[in-house]
């Protein structure tokens, strides 16, 4: 690892984060897609990006690689500032997009073949790159077919690989399983975690709840274009929802009445459709208990935490 | 995913590493750039062969043999081996300027493709350089056909004339830049319809193509300078019948210059489209 290190850009660290935006700003006309985001990445973790349709997370993906210009900011990504040096951080970075670039037109191995030229594999080296990728795809006996007659899960999986061809030190997945049928997911989240486990460091934006926490050592909360709270899925809800929360149904006046009691208490509540959630509702007394009632009572999540934070849902 | 797949995963992925120092230009990238179309090429090379030989032959016959009967001799030399030059143009720019404006449009703005190139170690004025140097590479080529059917029929061989594919090169790289630079500039791909009747029909008739220019009013001639078609045409005459050193230095010169431009203006403007 130490030597490895040698590679890196002149602003890297030893120990220090992966990938760095501070203050980043980009605008489109009157909307600001990233608002001012500070985001740290640690080598060798994975760290979601959570945030609902429009938050910024793709826009943010885009600036890492210098395919998006930030309009202020400081951006750094595997010690190599960006935009100057982007294209040494390009070398050692692999891109999965939100939307499928795959050329339909060649077989997975011609992709993967191009991709491993594009990202400079010796050509010694070259066909075993291809391969590894092409195993890593699950897709070495479907190499010959042409991209267009692959069906979803397997195109996905395509893109994914072409993003790690080359060994990649860092990964930049950008909602990589929307779309998919849960059998699908499931196999992606296996591949995501491996190459965790191997210590590449991931970035993974995503809208699916259980997604980032199911995958990410932390998770980044991100609302209109910031990062809002960042921490391990687990200390976020612990610091944010409490263990449990629970949920009151109900007709709209009793709902208001448990929102009354709640806030009188001290208790924070959120609004779900049909019901009242409180949080922290491991907190409630029994003498709270009589004037509130009983709730359906469940484990606290993430969703609690980003309503609680920013008034939106996620999904 | 199952135990494989996992072990793959596991085995040499700490080994990223830019091979070797990277420079704002490199040929690597280009090259990267070129094994795609070299792939897409062995798939539709015969389509694609087909197109780019016959539609100029067809020209070459119909004019040749139509047009031949009626006038025999032009400028001197037969009016069939006139045109077999002169159609040499005509290949080129058909060969180029469209793949320069549909395909790069296409790939830009409807398969993305460019988008996932430049998340690799490639900018854009490297794509340009590949993407206009793999069609001038094909107009090279395909701009003999008209020349190899006018032998066929007569034209007598000249050593120089293996400096027709060069001639080629050299167009096919400036109009593939220009459709590249006309596909980054245009609102929807049916917008290419004003530059062909607008633009490059004008062009491909005003070059001395099908006739000599000193047939028409002089300011043409004063005109035909700006069309670089023209000095392909009246190089790859003079490669045919015989060079005149000094025109041809100045042909040669106003064509690189026309294709220096052109990859200034195509490179600003795609990366406008692509870099936000
Ligand atoms: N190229 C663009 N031009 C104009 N607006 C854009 C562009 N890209 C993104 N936006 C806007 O920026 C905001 C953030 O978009 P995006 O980064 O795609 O969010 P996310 O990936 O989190 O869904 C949205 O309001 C979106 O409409
Ligand atoms: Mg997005």
């Amino acid at each position: 690892m130490i030597s490895s290190d040698a590679v890196l850009g002149p602003d890297h660290v030893p120990g220090g984060p992966a990938i760095r935006l501070g203050g980043v700003v980009k605008r489109y006309g009157d909307v600001a897609a990233v608002n001012g985001l500070d985001l740290d990445v640690p080598a060798g973790i994975c760290m979601g990006l959570l945030g609902p349709n429009g938050a910024g997370k793709s826009t943010t993906m885009r600036m890492l690689t210098a395919q998006s210009r930030a309009d202020a900011g400081e951006i750094s990504v595997l010690g190599f500032p960006v935009p100057a040096m982007s294209k040494q951080a390009r070398a050692l970075m692999g891109v999965v997009p939100q939307h499928d670039n795959l050329d339909e037109e060649l077989t997975a191995r011609q992709n993967l073949e191009v991709f491993a030229r594009l990202y400079r594999v010796p050509r010694r080296e070259r066909a075993a790159a291809v391969d590894r990728a092409l195993e890593l795809a699950q897709l070495t006996d479907r190499q010959r077919s042409r991209t267009v007659d692959l069906s979803g899960g397997m195109r996905r999986r395509l893109l994914i690989a072409r993003g790690l061809v080359h060994a990649p030190r860092a990964v930049l997945l950008d909602e990589p399983t929307v779309g998919l049928d849960p059998q699908v997911r499931q196999q992606l989240w296996t591949l995501i975690t491996a190459l965790r486990d191997d210590g590449v460091t991931v970035l993974m934006s995503t809208h699916y709840i259980e997604e980032a926490e199911r995958l990410s050592d932390e998770v980044a909360l991100m609302s209109r274009g910031r990062v809002i709270a960042r921490g391990r899925p687990a200390d976020l809800v612990a610091d944010h929802a409490g263990v449990r929360t629970e949920e009151f149904y109900g007709p709209p006046r009793r709902l208001a009445e448990v929102e009354r009691i709640a806030a009188d208490l001290g208790f924070t509540t959120r609004r779900t459709g049909p019901s009242v959630s409180v949080l922290r509702a491991e907190k409630i007394t029994p003498q709270a208990r009589e004037r509130l009632g009983q709730g359906e009572a469940r484990a606290s999540h993430l969703e609690d935490v980003f309503v609680l934070l920013t008034g939106e849902t996620v999904e | 995913m199952n135990a494989d797949a996992d072990a793959a995963v596991r085995t040499p992925l700490r080994t990223g590493r830019p091979h070797g120092p990277v420079h704002r230009f490199e040929l690597a990238a280009v090259a990267g750039v070129w094994r795609r179309e070299l792939a897409l090429y062995r798939r539709y090379w015969t389509t694609t062969t087909f197109a780019s030989v016959v539609e100029p032959t067809i020209y070459l016959l119909a004019f040749g043999f139509g047009f031949g009967s009626l006038v025999g001799v032009v400028a001197g030399y037969r009016y069939i081996d006139f045109v077999g030059t002169g159609v040499v143009a005509t290949a080129v720019l058909f060969t180029s300027a469209f793949p320069g404006m549909f395909s790069t449009y296409v790939r830009r703005t409807f398969q993305h493709t460019y988008d996932g190139m430049l998340s690799t170690p490639v900018d854009t004025h490297e794509l340009v350089t590949a993407e206009a140097t793999w069609i001038a590479a094909k107009s090279g080529v395909y701009g003999c056909a008209p020349l190899l059917v006018a032998m066929a029929f007569g034209l007598p061989p000249a050593p120089t004339m293996l400096l027709v594919p060069l001639i080629a090169f050299v167009t096919g790289l400036g109009f593939g830049l220009f459709g590249i630079l006309v596909s980054a500039l245009v609102p929807s791909i049916n917008s290419f319809d004003y530059i062909i009747s607008g633009v490059l029909t004008p062009l491909f008739l005003v070059a001395g193509t099908f006739f000599p220019l000193d047939q028409l009013p002089p300011w043409v001639a004063v005109l035909a300078q700006f069309n670089p078609l023209y000095h392909c045409v009246e190089l790859v005459r003079h490669a045919v019948f015989g060079p005149q050193p000094l025109a041809d230095l100045g042909h040669v010169g106003a064509l690189l210059l026309f294709a220096a431009l052109m990859w200034v203006l195509a490179v600003w403007r795609m990366r406008r489209k692509l870099i936000d």
